[in-house]
């Protein structure tokens, strides 16, 4: 806000303040005043947002309002130009380390999946915690298994990722993150990709998650999810945080125009 | 046919086709067709070579094969297949040949594999001046003809820069460098020094191989890593200094001397070889590169940032997950760059390298005449060369396809 944004000024509507309702308080997550370009394109402007450690939050909004992006600076897919990220009380700048560091706490679901292909569901669980964490392999294969059989799918370890439907394999996906102990992790509209019967399962694996206490960060447009789970909910139109409130008020009781446009088009089903 | 048609009742009988629009009929028409020309042309061809022999007093067939070569082969290589002026026959000419082929064939395919695997990944890389460069590389080599780049390292490049024998670069005894080439001592071994370093040799291999199974367990047991490539040389060179102390007296070494105008005895890298070498190499490299590069761009970007967002550093996201999914689109195309390498080595009769057209369709057939035997062994050399490298190749290629898809 202090950078002056003067084409756009319009403020997040904060209806009520929106405090925590699960997180323990203690900051886990911080943007301040983010601003993002491609080229001439600002795709993100002035974001603020902190996250506790706990905290499910949900991010929605139209195609291109950069919800995506946003959480892809978070573990610096992409780099954010003005502003400051940091996780954890790690900042996020040039520092390589720290981009290391960060990544290690946090995990990423993709839309598609991005299993390892050539690499069997053990293997793409095990990969990272033997070459980054240092992880013995059995050790590593063990907390794979102990992943695998939360996620529901134990038996498909020895699979090829081709091998699996997309519930399967983005519940792999999953289980590869937590595979690295993460502190929160972040979902990039992690059931878009897939067909109606098996957006359950994959649901129910991230509402377990939820339940366990996951600091998670999750652009969907499933608002039944966001309505059970979420702490927060957070409406993003042009690159900007437009309404940010509990899911309670954020359905019944929109506050932007913008809002409830959007919530009559995806709720009108 | 036509009758029995019509004694049964139209419904019943499927429609019978005229044999003209037949597809079984017409391919096997074809095939027979296409066969029947081909041996026509075969027939022809060599009974008129044959005929035309016939004519110059030249018998066809394989006699000429024990008749001493009335010529020398410029260069030969220690340790393998050498030649001896009024003593080497026509078949090991073609030894020789088809020897020095494969020998610069497959050093040329190590050397161009490594370097384009080099210049392709440095193509992609995020650093403009390095990626820059590398394009730079691959535009300059792949856009001018082989032959030329062959002439202007071997005679521009090569030849001028290395000193005549009388100036020879030396280091100690060891080694002399002049335009006849590298000049290194070559060990003799005696009595039991042979034996000495067959068993060294073959304990250092066992080591390496114990060492690779003990480092690999220690990485799943513990995750610690270890320098596997480090301590591999380690153990090879102390294979070689034990080997060299033991064996004492029993070895010895022939240093190369300058006697008249050149340098005799020792063990040589011809700078004819070497100059053939870097050409092939740097000019079959720039096509490997893009190989390279279009196989890492194939893969799926969502794959590198799967693995970034695990922790893996840039390095381990090439190693681990990109290229290993990138070969499967390296290797065919990269199967053709090394049979154009091996048949490319054949423009070395321009710099008088001794491969198989050189001596062999060259020079051996200039003296004998024998052009349908030696033309039709020298076709058959290339193509059994090109048949394992590709069955050899493609067996790897399997191995690394994708499952289940």
């Amino acid at each position: 806000m202090e950078n002056g944004n003067t084409e756009n000024t319009e403020k997040p509507a904060q209806n009520g303040g929106a405090p925590p309702q699960n997180g323990n308080g203690e900051m886990c997550m911080s943007l301040n005043a983010v601003n993002k370009w491609y080229g001439e394109f600002h795709v993100l402007r002035d974001i603020n947002l902190e996250v506790c450690t706990g905290e499910k939050l949900v991010v929605c909004g139209p195609s291109g309002s950069g919800k995506s992006t946003l959480i892809r600076c978070i573990n610096r897919l992409e780099e954010h130009q003005e502003g400051r990220i940091s996780v954890n009380g790690i900042e996020l700048n040039d520092d390589l380390k720290h981009i290391d560091e960060v990544r290690r706490e946090v995990g990423m679901v993709f839309q598609h999946f991005n299993l390892f292909p050539h690499l069997t569901v053990l293997q793409n669980l095990t990969l990272a915690p033997i070459w980054v964490r240092k992880t013995p392999k059995n050790e590593a294969e063990e907390m794979a298994m102990h992943f695998l059989k939360r996620v529901k799918i134990p038996e498909q370890a020895a699979k090829y990722p081709g091998q699996l439907s997309g519930g399967q394999q983005q519940r792999v996906a999953i289980a590869r993150s937590l595979c690295m102990k993460p502190k929160v992790m972040l979902f990039d509209e992690p059931t878009s990709a897939l067909d109606p019967e098996m957006i359950k399962e994959v649901l129910d694996v991230m509402v377990e998650l939820a339940r366990e206490g996951m600091t998670m960060l999750c652009v969907t447009h499933e608002m039944g999810f966001a309505r059970t789970v979420a702490d927060r909910v957070i409406f993003m139109d042009e690159g900007q945080i437009v309404e940010e409130n509990n899911p309670e008020d954020f359905f019944n009781n929109p506050q932007n125009d913008r809002t409830k446009l959007f919530l009559s088009q995806i709720l009108s089903h | 046919m036509d009758d029995s048609q019509q004694q049964q009742p139209a419904a019943l009988q499927p429609p019978k086709i005229p044999w003209r629009r037949d597809p079984a009929v017409r391919a096997l028409f074809f095939q027979g067709a296409l066969i029947a020309a081909l041996l026509w042309a075969i027939v022809t061809v060599a009974g008129n070579t044959a005929r035309n022999m016939e004519e110059r007093g030249i018998k066809i067939g394989l006699h000429f094969f024990d008749d001493v070569a009335p010529f020398s082969i410029p260069l030969d290589f220690f340790p393998f297949w050498s030649f001896t002026l009024g003593e080497s026959l026509y078949w090991e000419v073609f030894v020789i040949g088809v020897q020095n082929t494969i020998i610069i064939s497959v050093f040329g395919i190590i050397g161009a594999t490594a370097l384009g695997f080099f210049v392709g990944v440095l193509r992609l890389s995020p650093n403009w001046l390095v990626a820059k460069f590398a394009a730079a590389y691959i535009e300059a080599f792949r856009n001018t003809p082989l032959l030329l780049q062959l002439l202007f390292w071997n005679f521009a490049v090569f030849l001028p820069l290395a000193p005549p024998p009388r100036q020879s670069w030396t280091l100690g005894e060891s080694f002399i460098l002049n335009k006849a080439g590298l000049y290194l001592p070559n060990p003799v071994l005696t009595g039991i020094g042979t034996v000495i370093f067959t068993v060294s040799a073959v304990a250092a291999i066992a080591a390496i191989i114990a060492m690779r199974k003990w480092a690999k367990k220690r990485q799943e047991e513990t995750g610690k890593p270890f320098p596997l490539f480090f301590a591999s040389l380690a153990v090879l060179i102390a294979a070689a200094v034990l080997a060299l102390l033991f064996a004492g007296e029993q070895v010895s070494f022939e240093y190369a001397e300058l006697k008249g105008l050149n340098y005799r005895g020792g063990a040589r890298l011809p700078l004819i070889a070497f100059a053939l070498w870097f050409g092939l190499t740097a000019y079959t490299a720039a096509f490997i590169a893009e190989n390279v590069r279009g196989g890492i761009v194939a893969v799926a970007k969502g794959q590198s940032e799967a693995a970034r967002s695990l922790g893996l550093h840039h390095g381990a996201t090439l190693k681990l997950v990109v290229i290993p999914q990138a070969m499967r689109v390296i290797i065919p195309p990269t199967i053709s760059q090394f049979l154009n390498l091996t048949k490319n080595s054949s423009l070395a009769v321009a710099i008088g390298y001794p491969e198989v057209v050189n001596v062999w369709a060259g020079i051996s057939l200039n003296q004998t005449g024998q052009s349908l035997v030696i033309m039709a062994m020298t076709i058959g050399v290339y193509w059994v060369l090109s048949l394992l490298t590709s069955a050899a190749l493609n067996y790897y290629n399997t191995r690394v396809q994708l499952r289940g898809r």
